[in-house]
């Protein structure tokens, strides 16, 4: 049986529409509403579900972060999750690359034999942590998972490409990073928030988990200023279907 | 400064985000190379050579198809270059940021303007806004976003030389691409896109926007919402996280334009957008709206079209 970990970010709520800072250095995101990156809610789904068909023995979730990142762990624990490990940095902007670094010291450290990852966090959108992760561990990996089925040797995983749905088998121990598509994530309930409250929290600094590692943290990239997106500029309505025919027939487009 | 492109490829040719990735290499760059890695038929050969603005092509042919290979056949050629680009196709997206971390270094993702050498501007929060990044590390990798960038021309004669490859250590195993069975456009490359959104309330409705489409010989499109519900396969997703597509006519039915859908089709070149909520933000960035229920208009709309078409 499978000792899964699975990689959650804080990060703003998707229902929240961020605003740049007036001076334009980054996004204001005091006080605003937060949750678990919505991808990495069906990573934590699916290895729920793993232990409840009995493929995995244990569910550990990891949060590289702030203090704060405690809340989303608890809300995973809340899901199903049996521990949880917080690695905080003082970093106030973290990168793929050095997130990475620290998942790898966390699974040297567990020994795990599946790590679940979303495929992208909805904040920075970079979509890279999966696979740099897999690149450090020098494990294979599974991109885009809409469904997974993994025992102790290997997950057989279809991953969402552009040109349709492939099929790749990974040996264990791998790293797979899941879409949209793979589930749909439960509610975690009010008796299992409450127990959520007992399980293991683990609090540690990253250089606690294997020195230099707080280095590897500072950001590599320089962010130089945010701005809002520029405009289209709104055309005109139109009053019936004949009108939108000769409309396009005018532009070129039909 | 020495870039090398990684280019996407099918059977039949190399794919335009291949092509877009080569002019934001030639911002950035003065000599581009483009590595095909797979198995490179000679038509694959001879349009990569003459693609106009590189100046070496380099065949890796072999059945690798999964990201550890073709990670491993960039990392061999690691010392002689000091870029490293490719489309933001889930092609490049899966490869990149493996390479990058075995080269330690922090890629940049799906940029959509090239500032100067060490300056790029990418999307972030689901398109919502624009950061602008310096990048003074020693060598970068980048993925770039096709619809950003003009696509290279061909009427080049770059030089081919065939390489040496050696198998990954360990590598996840292709089994089987489904590909959809379908005689339609890929909606990445297509020129005219019909989307619908939830406002479709089924997948039996979806045939509404089939019809539509097959009438213009169109790609389908749909919003995260409608993908969501079942409607469709997650594959017809345009938007932050799923594809971004700018074709010369974008048709948006029963879609109400939330920032993560107009992420992905509002740099199409002409918007039409039906919708029955007048108010929808959708109309804020289409040239042509149309007020009314879709389930009226689209089968009207498609008849015409029809009609046009026959009487031409």
């Amino acid at each position: 049986m499978m000792k899964v970990l699975v990689a959650v970010k804080r990060v703003v709520d998707y229902t929240v529409k961020v605003h740049t800072k007036p001076d334009g250095s980054d996004v204001d995101i005091a006080n605003v509403k937060m949750s678990m990156n919505p991808f990495d809610e069906i990573a934590v789904e699916q290895a729920i579900q793993m232990k409840e068909s009995g493929a995995a023995s244990e569910i550990i979730l990891v949060s590289v972060g702030d203090k704060k990142s405690a809340e989303t762990l608890r809300h995973g624990l809340a899901l199903g999750a049996d521990r949880a490990i917080l690695v905080n940095t003082s970093a106030n902007r973290t990168e793929s690359l050095g997130v990475a670094k620290v998942l790898k010291a966390v699974a040297d450290r567990e020994g795990t034999e599946l790590i679940l990852l979303g495929k992208q966090a909805i904040d920075d959108d970079c979509n890279q942590t999966a696979q740099m992760l897999a690149g450090l561990l020098n494990w294979p990996q599974a991109t885009f998972a809409s469904d997974i089925n993994a025992d102790g040797q290997s997950a057989t995983v279809v991953r969402e490409i552009d040109g349709g749905l492939e099929t790749v088998v990974c040996p264990m121990p791998c790293v797979v990073s899941v879409d949209l598509r793979l589930n749909e994530p439960r509610y975690a309930t009010l008796p299992n928030i409450m127990k959520s409250k007992q399980k293991p929290l683990e609090e540690l600094e990253a250089d606690q988990l294997k020195p230099g590692l707080e280095g590897d943290l500072a950001p590599r990239l320089e962010l130089l200023k945010v701005a809002p997106p520029s405009q289209r500029q709104a055309g005109e309505m139109v009053e019936s279907i004949d009108e939108l025919v000769s409309k396009l027939v005018t532009a070129k487009v039909i | 400064m020495k870039t090398l492109v990684l280019a996407e490829f099918d059977t039949h040719s190399i794919k335009p985000a291949t092509l877009s990735t080569i002019t934001a290499a030639q911002q950035l760059s003065s000599s581009i190379d483009v590595v095909l890695v797979g198995e490179c038929a000679d038509n694959i050969v001879e349009q990569a050579k003459q693609i106009v603005g590189i100046d070496r092509v380099l065949v890796a042919n072999s059945d690798f198809k999964t990201a550890e290979p073709v990670c491993e056949v960039m990392l061999n050629m690691r010392d002689e270059y000091s870029c490293f680009m490719a489309p933001a196709t889930t092609y490049g997206k899966n490869i990149m940021p493996r390479l990058a971390a075995r080269l330690d270094v922090m890629q940049l993702s799906d940029i959509i303007k090239v500032v100067d050498e060490q300056t790029f501007v990418r999307p972030i929060y689901a398109g919502n806004i624009m950061a602008t990044y310096r990048c003074q590390q020693p060598q970068k990798v980048i993925t770039v976003r096709p619809t950003a960038f003009a696509a290279a021309t061909a009427g080049g004669n770059a030089s081919v030389e065939m390489m040496d490859i050696a198998e990954a250590a360990v590598s996840s195993k292709f089994v089987k691409l489904e590909a959809p069975d379908s005689a339609r456009p890929e909606l990445g490359d297509a020129e005219v896109v019909v989307s619908g959104g939830r406002a479709l309330q089924s997948k039996e409705n979806f045939k509404l926007i089939e019809e539509l489409a097959d009438t213009l010989n169109a790609a389908i499109g749909a919003t995260r919402a409608a993908v969501d519900a079942g409607y469709v396969p997650n594959d017809y997703q345009v938007g932050q996280t799923g594809k971004v597509v700018a074709p010369k006519l974008y048709i948006a039915v029963g879609i109400s334009g939330a920032i993560q859908h107009l992420a992905g089709m509002k740099d199409s070149q002409v918007i039409v957008a039906i919708n029955k909520d007048a108010d929808a933000p959708i109309f804020q960035v289409s040239d042509y709206g149309l007020v009314g229920d879709l389930f009226e208009i689209v089968p009207e709309l498609t008849k015409k079209l029809q009609q046009r078409r026959a009487a031409a």
